[in-house]
């Protein structure tokens, strides 16, 4: 077993109160901090630390940190994004649900760090469940003088809402987060500015995951330098994995980042093999919008190392050949799953929550989901796969905010890596649209 | 101020100032369209993407290039930066694209669009658009909005740009229509069903790149290309009662506000001089529009003499010669 930084005390009974949480070291940091230490130094500690953002892009938190305007007179913000909504993740979700407290001692001492007096929550609007849970262990902070005015005597005040949004998946951008919270439709906002300079209320704002936040008090407690030591090169720390799919054992998974794929999907101690015994056809590791690798290429770089559950390791060969950590959402595929319904299946989503601001993800998300339709649905014709391909091209790199990037992205990468099962699908109408028609070809090239 | 580089061109700007607006100093073919952008209004642009611009200098200081291409009408220039717009390939494709996007779920009805003529679009999609479409698909398609009586939506049309939305903000008092759903499905609309009425409501038409929002007092009166702008003034009480009336002999059959060659209005108008005035006898006179850039409406000119206007910009002067003699 790794190192458990978030996940420690986590079946701990009745760890959701403060009491029980206290007990097994809750809110150590919040003392540490407040009292032994000057807010830079937290930062420091954080860049020391190495964390990265957990949300999905991996930018390092301590940089992020350390870009906060400070203009004299103006309040500063730290906002949570809690609008976990990528198709596959579900860590931020079950990690507030389980242990609300860990994360609320981390927004206490990530606020003290950034120096923001009014901090802010923003939960997805289906977890209003989850919402009632975290209300309620910050209430209890409240009355146990953990936040309001004068925390624990050391003059720092700092008042922590949680706001629901709609349930929107484009809120989950920081930008449109923000316009969220402001009570305004979430449409992402140009940039420059960034929230940095110019984000909530127009005043400096950090945006960051929940499971980022949650890393803090830990760094906090046992120095950046010891959490820097957890996990391999620039990958620092733990992460928490959302398995799913054809596996033995869904679920969340804390990992130390570094641990080999192959271990991460056959091991009991993780995802126990593939469900019923199959074979392995493909993963998307990091959550719907980053690309789907084969089963040879997500075992095995292009180079022939073996590939490892850290940033690096996964974005080994650039999109060619490689994919993205991104959020952490470990899908996976055995041999009887269809590509092309599933590439149908994410374009529709991305149609969906579009927001419509600007015109390449607003008109060419629908026109990705229209045309996959059409060629699952056994009405494709061949030179529609070119077609997908200069769609995905023109939207990516063309938008306000990256969702058309994401769009865009497992779209190319399917067609990538799986265009036989695409051609198959034009050439054979008939067969393809039969009840639970997989395409096979595709994995006798995986074994060779 | 900012020295920047545009398309290798120096131009000399004041701080602050957007690369599209830079652009427009330097003037002619090198600045880049936009559908969203629009000077008189605050926060607009960066949606419709057509003005993508690559920086391939970011400025003196940091000369990095930037990643991504961006909007000219949103980034601020810095001193030392250089923009290849019409000179880079990847910019004209990036172009070409987007207007693919804007084009997909357009109705393409301007036979029968009042707009047309005088529509960003049509320009748009001449300049940088392909003739055939790859998009297969049914377009999409509304249902007719109320906004009441003189203002038309055509939401099929719509390329949601969100200038009406700002002007409504910005320029009149309440804002009662605004973008509801999401993709494209977002729509404007009122919600529950309601009337844009107020003073300057009228703007909104003037905005309006396409042919979304149009003038009921003018739908299918005439097309645009037949009719004689006029540069116009009334003493108005509301507004500073300088328009364009577009007539046909002696009949006025619209009122707009005045545009700039990018189709910006100069001053908005209120209603009473847009919608209530199309007497020639409201009117003072002061002589024809000058009318630059928007396609047919210049084909048609009468500013000059019918045989110095540029049909055909490369027609051989003896073919020139033979056209009739006014």
């Amino acid at each position: 077993m790794g190192l458990k930084i978030l996940t420690e005390h986590i079946n701990v009974p009745g760890i959701e109160t403060l009491e029980v949480y206290r007990k097994h070291g809750g809110y150590k940091s919040v003392e540490k901090a407040l009292k032994t230490m000057t807010p830079d130094e937290v930062v420091e500690e954080v860049k020391t630390s190495g964390l990265r953002g957990r949300g999905g892009a991996g930018f390092p938190t301590g940089m992020k940190w350390s870009f906060l305007a400070k203009p004299e007179g103006v309040p500063r913000y730290l906002v949570c994004n809690a609008d976990e909504s990528e198709p596959g993740t579900f860590k931020d979700r079950w990690f507030m649900e389980k242990n609300p407290h860990a994360l609320v001692e981390g927004m206490i001492t990530s606020s003290y760090a950034l120096g923001a007096h009014t901090s802010y929550i923003y939960i997805r609007g289906e977890l209003l469940f989850i919402l009632r849970i975290l209300e309620k262990a910050i209430a209890e902070a409240y009355a146990a003088g953990l936040l309001g005015k004068n925390i624990l005597g050391s003059g720092y005040d700092l008042d922590l809402h949680v706001a629901p949004g709609g349930g929107a998946y484009i809120c989950g951008e920081e930008t449109a987060l923000l316009e969220s919270l402001e009570g305004k439709r979430g449409n992402p906002r140009n940039k420059p500015p960034f929230p940095a300079v110019k984000g909530l209320f127009a005043s400096p704002t950090v945006v960051n995951n929940v499971e980022t936040i949650a890393s803090v008090p830990w760094i906090v407690n046992n120095t950046g330098a010891e959490y820097a030591k957890v996990g391999i090169g620039r990958s620092t720390g733990t992460k928490l994995i959302s398995a799913s799919g054809n596996i033995n054992k869904p679920g969340v998974y804390e990992i130390e980042l570094g641990v080999p794929v192959e271990e991460f999907i056959y091991s009991d101690e993780y995802c126990g093999g593939i469900w019923k015994g199959k074979q392995l056809k493909a993963v998307v590791p990091g959550g719907s919008s980053v690309p789907i690798l084969p089963a040879n290429l997500i075992l095995k770089t292009a180079t022939g190392e073996d590939r490892l559950m850290s940033y690096e390791s996964l974005s080994d060969g650039g999109f060619v050949t490689g994919s993205m950590l991104g959020s952490g959402a470990f899908i996976v595929f055995d041999e009887d799953q269809c590509i092309v319904r599933n590439t149908w299946n994410y374009a529709r989503f991305y149609h969906h929550e579009s927001c419509g601001q600007c015109s390449p993800c607003r008109e060419g998300t629908g026109w990705m989901e229209k045309v996959l339709h059409r060629i699952e649905y056994g009405h494709g014709h061949q030179q529609d796969i070119d077609l997908l391909v200069s769609v995905a091209k023109q939207i990516e790199g063309n938008t306000i905010c990256p969702l058309g990037d994401a769009a865009a992205w497992p779209v190319a990468a399917a067609i990538r890596h799986f265009r036989d099962e695409f051609e198959w699908h034009i050439k054979h109408p008939q067969e393809a649209t039969a009840p639970g028609a997989v395409y096979r070809g595709q994995l006798a090239t995986i074994e060779a | 101020m900012a020295k920047i580089t545009f398309d290798g061109i120096e131009v000399e700007v004041e701080d602050g100032t957007t690369i599209l607006q830079a652009a427009r100093k330097i003037g002619g073919n090198v600045v880049p369209p936009a559908m969203c952008f629009y000077t008189p209004l605050k926060g607009s642009g960066g949606k419709c993407r057509v003005c993508l611009v690559k920086v391939s200098q970011g400025s003196a200081k940091d000369p990095r290039p930037m990643p991504k291409l961006v909007a000219s009408c949103i980034t601020p220039v810095q001193d030392g930066m250089v923009v290849e717009n019409t000179t880079n390939e990847d910019v004209l494709n990036a172009r070409k694209s987007i207007v693919e996007m804007l084009l997909i779920n357009h109705p393409l009805d301007c036979p029968i669009c009042d707009q047309a003529g005088e529509c960003s679009l049509q320009d748009l999609s001449y300049e940088h658009g392909v003739s055939a479409t790859r998009y297969e698909e049914e377009r999409r398609s509304f249902n007719k909005v109320d906004l009441g009586p003189y203002i038309q939506l055509h939401m099929t049309r719509c390329i949601l740009c969100y200038r009406c939305v700002y002007t409504a903000d910005q320029i009149t008092p309440e804002r009662v229509h605004g973008v509801l759903g999401r993709g494209d499905a977002a729509e404007i609309g009122t919600y529950i069903e309601n009337v844009v009425a107020n003073d300057f409501s009228g703007n909104v038409i003037d905005v309006c790149p396409v042919g979304a929002l149009t003038d009921k007092t003018w739908r299918f009166k005439n097309r645009v290309w037949f009719t004689k702008p006029l540069d116009a003034h009334r003493d108005c009480p509301t507004c500073s009662g300088k328009v364009t009336l577009w007539a046909r002999g002696e009949t006025v059959l619209r009122v707009t506000a005045r545009k700039d060659q990018y189709n910006e209005v100069e001053e908005f108008i209120c209603n009473t001089c847009r919608f209530d005035k199309k007497e020639v006898s409201d009117w003072t006179i002061e002589g024809p529009r000058h009318i630059e850039r928007s396609s047919v409406i210049s084909a048609n000119h009468y500013e000059l003499p019918v045989i110095n206007v540029p049909i055909v910009p490369n027609l051989p002067v003896s073919t020139k010669k033979n056209l009739p003699q006014e």
